[in-house]
């Protein structure tokens, strides 16, 4: 690995995507061969589920990629439009009243855009702080003006809750990409990866693990498969592959395990919130072919991300002085 | 491409940016038949969202109804009912001499499909008001059409009364079996079956 970090900058930025794009092509190979193949209904239906999955990591990659090309505005817009896309299905499933129209308006027109804003222009500080603090007191203020005190506090806790998660949560990625560390310069492409690559194999791992354990479910009403041994596998294994990509990153291998650790910690319990989420609204899973409303389940995919970014990039930023 | 076609893209892609404008044909399927569709009212974005959730090739021979003294009040809207909507203008004063169905029944009779909200106005209660019954004389002078009940679902959360700017929310509009003309069957029934229809067509909370 110390090869890996001799090479130059756009070297090994050219490494990781034809690693990210190889890996996906030959997994995409194997998934056509293996449609070939006679299946039992049941491991049809895993082929298929699986299918769905690919397709969804290969639109991420090339979204990822495509943001990565196009520098600090690309990324931002693109970044900005998956937001856009999932706060749309987040209000979607929560039950607005019309006295809510305008607080929306202000969080899809004016916040989700000046967010992004924020991000492309490195405007960190302000970044941080935008949402927690001023929305926070904006949002609420249109709502009490519309003039509906009913049921004020629960409408107003939702639209900020929407907010978040898919405006603050997500615009934490272009943030992580143009994030600028000293002697680091031109590689926040590896930052991003290392976190999307520790939150997605927290959350295989633990999949896999409770699929094996069958330990007692830590909360039965929420998830049937959420166990604490499962989860502290899956964050023991993310924390160990974060810890292998070290080179990839400006932290030491220790610092890199231990930051992996809390972002896949974080990860794995945004899940479970947002699971939680789902249950309280009604719902199994955000989209797919039974949802009520056409939503297509890109809540679901990008929810541990949302959770776990703005955790990891606060501590890079609080540790490393950046 | 013509202005009025690319201002056509234009809304189309605005609309399902906005609403997702999701078309879940359930029952029928989008055919390039001769047909009616008949839809529940709570927006004026109603039209929209079915236009934008046809496929394309079926929006030019799909044509709104609009109430002329307003569509053609002003030169803008009068062109885009015109030439993006293909719209068919029906006059909402009654006068004496003249069938107020007469153009619905014209642009059946060139071939066209419609689509109509034969609840007359728009309601924001949970169910359809009854239906007018101009749906009915359609069904019975062309007996060779579809009828194409549709739901379409979550609009008005989109844009409550009074508001301009529309809020990002996903949308549906559920297509459902043809309705079937029954031998003999009175006016008030076969509305109060098409009602039904309509009503059939919401999707249930899982």
């Amino acid at each position: 690995m110390g090869t890996l970090r001799a090479l130059s900058v756009d070297e090994q930025v050219a490494f990781l995507f034809v690693t990210v794009f190889g890996v996906l092509l030959l997994s995409s190979f194997g998934w056509v061969l293996l449609s070939l193949r006679d299946m039992a209904d049941a491991s049809a239906r895993r082929h298929e589920r699986f299918g769905r999955d690919l397709r969804a990591v290969w639109v991420g990659a090339v979204l990822f990629w495509l943001a990565w090309m196009s520098g600090a505005i690309g990324a931002a817009l693109l970044f900005g439009i998956v937001a856009f896309l999932a706060l749309r299905e987040f209000i979607t499933l929560m039950h607005t009243r019309r006295a809510d129209h305008r607080g929306l308006l202000l969080a899809f027109f004016v916040v989700l855009p000046l967010q992004f804003v924020f991000a492309g222009g490195r405007w960190f500080d302000l970044f941080t702080v935008f949402i927690p603090v001023y929305v926070f007191l904006a949002i609420p203020v249109v709502s009490a003006l519309a003039g509906d005190p009913g049921r004020f506090l629960e409408r107003n806790a939702k639209i900020q809750w929407g907010i978040m998660v898919c405006v603050y949560g997500l615009s934490h990625a272009p943030a992580l990409l143009l994030l600028e560390f000293p002697g680091y310069e031109g590689r926040g492409a590896f930052l991003l990866f290392f976190l999307v690559v520790v939150a997605a194999s927290a959350q295989l791992a633990q999949e896999g693990a409770s699929r094996r354990l069958r330990a007692r479910p830590a909360a039965r009403q929420i998830d049937r498969s959420f166990s604490a041994q499962a989860w502290a596998l899956g964050v023991a294994v993310a924390a160990l592959v974060g810890a292998a990509l070290y080179w990839a990153t400006p932290f030491k291998p220790l610092q890199a395990f231990v930051l992996a650790l809390l972002t896949a910690a974080a990860g794995t319990l945004g899940a479970l919130v947002m699971r939680a989420l789902k249950r309280d609204a009604g719902v199994l899973a955000w989209g797919g072919a039974s949802a009520l409303t056409g939503a297509v389940g890109l809540l679901d995919r990008v929810a541990p991300l949302a959770f776990a970014a703005p955790i990891f990039f606060h501590l890079t930023r609080w540790y490393f002085r950046v | 491409m013509t202005r009025a076609d690319a201002f056509g893209y234009l809304l189309a892609f605005v609309a399902r940016l906005i609403t997702g404008a999701q078309g879940h044909w359930k029952g029928s399927r989008p055919k390039a038949e001769q047909r009616i569709y008949f839809a529940n009212h709570q927006s004026h974005f109603d039209w929209v969202l079915i236009w934008a959730a046809l496929p394309h090739e079926l929006r030019a021979t799909t044509r709104p109804i609009a109430a002329r003294d307003y569509w053609t009040a002003s030169p803008f809207k009068h062109w885009i009912t015109r030439e993006v909507f293909h719209a068919v203008y029906v006059n909402r004063q009654r006068t004496d001499d003249q069938d107020p169905l007469e153009p619905l029944a014209e642009a059946l009779r060139h071939g066209d499909s419609l689509v109509i909200f034969p609840e007359g106005t728009r309601s924001h209660k949970e169910e359809p008001q009854p239906f007018k019954s101009g749906l009915y004389h359609l069904a019975m002078q062309f007996p060779q059409v579809q009828l194409i009940p549709a739901w379409i679902h979550n609009v008005q959360r989109v844009m409550p009364k009074g508001e301009v700017v529309p809020v990002p929310i996903l949308c549906t509009v559920t297509f459902g079996a043809p309705l079937m003309r029954i031998d003999g069957e009175d006016k008030r029934d076969f509305l109060e079956r098409a009602r039904a229809a309509v009503l059939a067509q919401r999707p249930q909370p899982a």
